[in-house]
């Protein structure tokens, strides 16, 4: 069977070195510091287009932001996603139940088209907002089962095997078809464009739609930084000189077995 | 009343981050006057966790048992969650901020058609019940509302220390065989494979962790610090541009997208700190950054530092270590 997965990525603010929040606190500002694909969803982009290679089918990507998110739908495209759907909205006003919604609605629509999504694969937590829940939420809303947190996927006889690390060592599930499963970085290295993957995902069409309703939001009173705490640290010393005072800390703080 | 998820370690223990999801319910429980506080974990709790877990404070301890509760379903689970909520009349529904934990409470949230808060870090007022919690990784706090009921959260690893309670619990056993439906087992765990011993299971409960970044230079650049590590009794942890060059294994990587760690010694080598690394390192007690770059992130948030090339320091403290121990 021809398996097409569809697979969701977020616009998030590229923040490695300061968070600035915007003015009405309600988001990051990421004007400055530049936007990315969260690293779970790279990984889940490179796993969708795997699959789908695999299976006979193409991989869709499926974003919800504004008219600037189409860059990470590109950014799928180049490297091998066939078709990409844009839910243009401000994500900041959208929750995870909202998202989900939304994510349910462009699965809906693509099967009413004639091109089911059999498997929906997303990342386990945006890189921002971390709420831990949307492919759960989608999942629910689907009524379809659902596997959380893993790293590999694979599919095969209408099922879809997934694996990932667990607290007690590494877990395995089989879930028949249709499925959604949410992706945490590690089982896979993400592809990177070639050229002309990059040419041919600036010319390819995107399928632009509105939100099917209005958001309920997030729940966000405001987001706020933590208070900068002063840096108070001891230096040792500088180069090799600084061993002695470096084992006498190992001494002090008890963790060198004598 | 507030319910606790609490999750048990293969030897039978309630996990620190449960331990301390409960005393953070303890903190909010005061706050409200005394509210009961109940707990649910999967299986038969042994004499000796029952004894912990009402040295805690805890009223009941609810027992999920059965077949639908043998492999891990985070939707089974959800369902055993909200069979003891339901009885109870519970109006807070709280597990730590672990995979488990947001996965379950997850499912509750999204049937219960309310919000669920990932990784609170603080509770503020009861009305309207307002949380604080960790995004960005940890480098911003998002305050929420959580106005519908049941109030839905998971507590961030290390928000609370885990105490136990001044005056202990009844800690009753009631023993739970809740009807699962087949739909919750469709995704369920089908196999587990043990763990080796160096996976990130050791990494996140390691008491010193030496840690490794681009300044290691390259894939064969680690053995002085894998000496450092084996004569610390360490464990090895890793940035993350140091495995997406392929130079060691995902399951080392501290970080955001990687391992928490918690240690009491936390030694970054040749990591500059970007706050994606420093989110899954920043509750350790104590940091020996080692950098050639005074001015980094990773020396400026540290307690301790050494300016210098790792490559120089590393092997002299090895030689250090090495001397004293004759």
């Amino acid at each position: 069977m021809t398996v097409n997965p569809l697979v969701c990525v977020k616009r998030v603010v590229d923040s490695s070195s300061e968070v600035v929040l915007t003015e009405d606190g309600q988001g990051v500002d990421g004007r400055f510091a530049g936007f990315t694909t969260s690293a779970h969803e790279e990984c889940a982009v490179e796993l969708a287009v795997r699959v789908a290679a695999d299976q006979g089918g193409g991989a869709t990507v499926v974003t919800l932001g504004d008219a600037d998110a189409v860059e990470q739908l590109r950014s799928a495209l180049a490297v091998g996603c066939t078709a990409a759907t844009h839910v243009l909205a401000d994500a900041q006003s959208f929750g995870p139940a909202d998202v989900a919604r939304e994510l349910a609605a462009v699965v809906r629509d693509h099967e009413a088209a004639g091109t089911p999504h059999e498997l929906v694969l997303l990342g386990n937590d945006a890189a921002d907002s971390g709420d831990h829940q949307v492919g759960i939420r989608l999942a629910h809303e689907l009524g379809w089962p659902v596997v959380n947190g893993v790293s590999t996927v694979s599919v095969s006889g209408g099922e879809v095997t997934a694996s990932g690390a667990g607290p007690d060592g590494h877990e395995t599930y089989r879930v028949p078809l249709p499925a959604v499963v949410t992706i945490l970085e590690g089982g896979v290295e993400p592809r990177y464009p070639t050229v002309p993957g990059r040419m041919k995902a600036k010319k390819a069409p995107i399928e632009e739609r509105r939100p099917a309703a209005d958001p309920v939001g997030p729940s966000r009173v405001r987001l706020v930084l933590p208070p900068p705490s002063p840096s108070s640290v001891e230096v040792l010393g500088e180069g090799a000189a600084a061993a002695p005072a470096v084992v006498d800390l190992f001494e002090r703080l008890g963790v060198l077995a004598r | 009343m507030i319910v606790v998820l609490v999750e048990v370690s293969p030897a039978g223990e309630a996990v620190e981050t449960s331990r301390e999801a409960i005393t953070f319910a303890r903190d909010l429980a005061a706050a409200g006057g005394g509210i009961p506080i109940d707990v649910v974990v999967v299986g038969e709790p042994d004499d000796a966790l029952v004894k912990v877990l009402a040295s805690y404070g805890v009223r009941r301890i609810h027992a999920l048992t059965g077949p639908a509760f043998e492999a891990f379903s985070g939707a089974a689970w959800a369902t055993g969650v909200e069979h003891v909520r339901a009885s109870a009349g519970a109006v807070v529904v709280m597990a730590s901020g672990t995979p488990r934990g947001n996965e379950v409470l997850a499912h509750l949230g999204a049937r219960a058609g309310v919000p669920m808060a990932a990784n609170v870090v603080s509770f503020g007022g009861l009305s309207p019940f307002t949380v604080t919690r960790q995004v960005v990784g940890g480098s911003a706090l998002e305050e929420m509302q959580l106005s519908q009921r049941p109030a839905l959260f998971t507590v961030a690893g290390h928000a609370v220390e885990a105490r136990p309670a001044d005056v202990s619990g009844t800690g009753e056993l009631v023993v739970e065989m809740p009807d699962v439906p087949a739909a919750d087992l469709v995704a369920r765990v089908v196999s587990t494979e043990e763990p080796e011993p160096d996976l990130s299971g050791t990494l996140k409960s390691a008491k010193v962790v030496v840690g490794a970044g681009r300044g290691a230079g390259s894939a064969g650049g680690f053995d002085d610090l894998l000496e450092l590590v084996d004569l610390l009794d360490a464990s090895l942890g890793v940035s993350r541009v140091v495995t997406s060059l392929g130079w060691r294994p995902h399951h080392e990587q501290v970080g955001q997208t990687g391992s928490r760690i918690s240690p009491d010694l936390y030694i970054p080598c040749g990591i500059s700190g970007a706050i994606q690394h420093w989110a899954g390192c920043s509750t350790a007690k104590a940091i020996l950054a080692i950098n050639t770059d005074p001015d980094a992130p990773m020396v400026t948030k540290a307690t301790h530092a050494v300016i210098g090339d790792l490559h120089e320091v590393v092997p002299a403290i090895n030689a250090e270590i090495r001397r004293r121990r004759g």
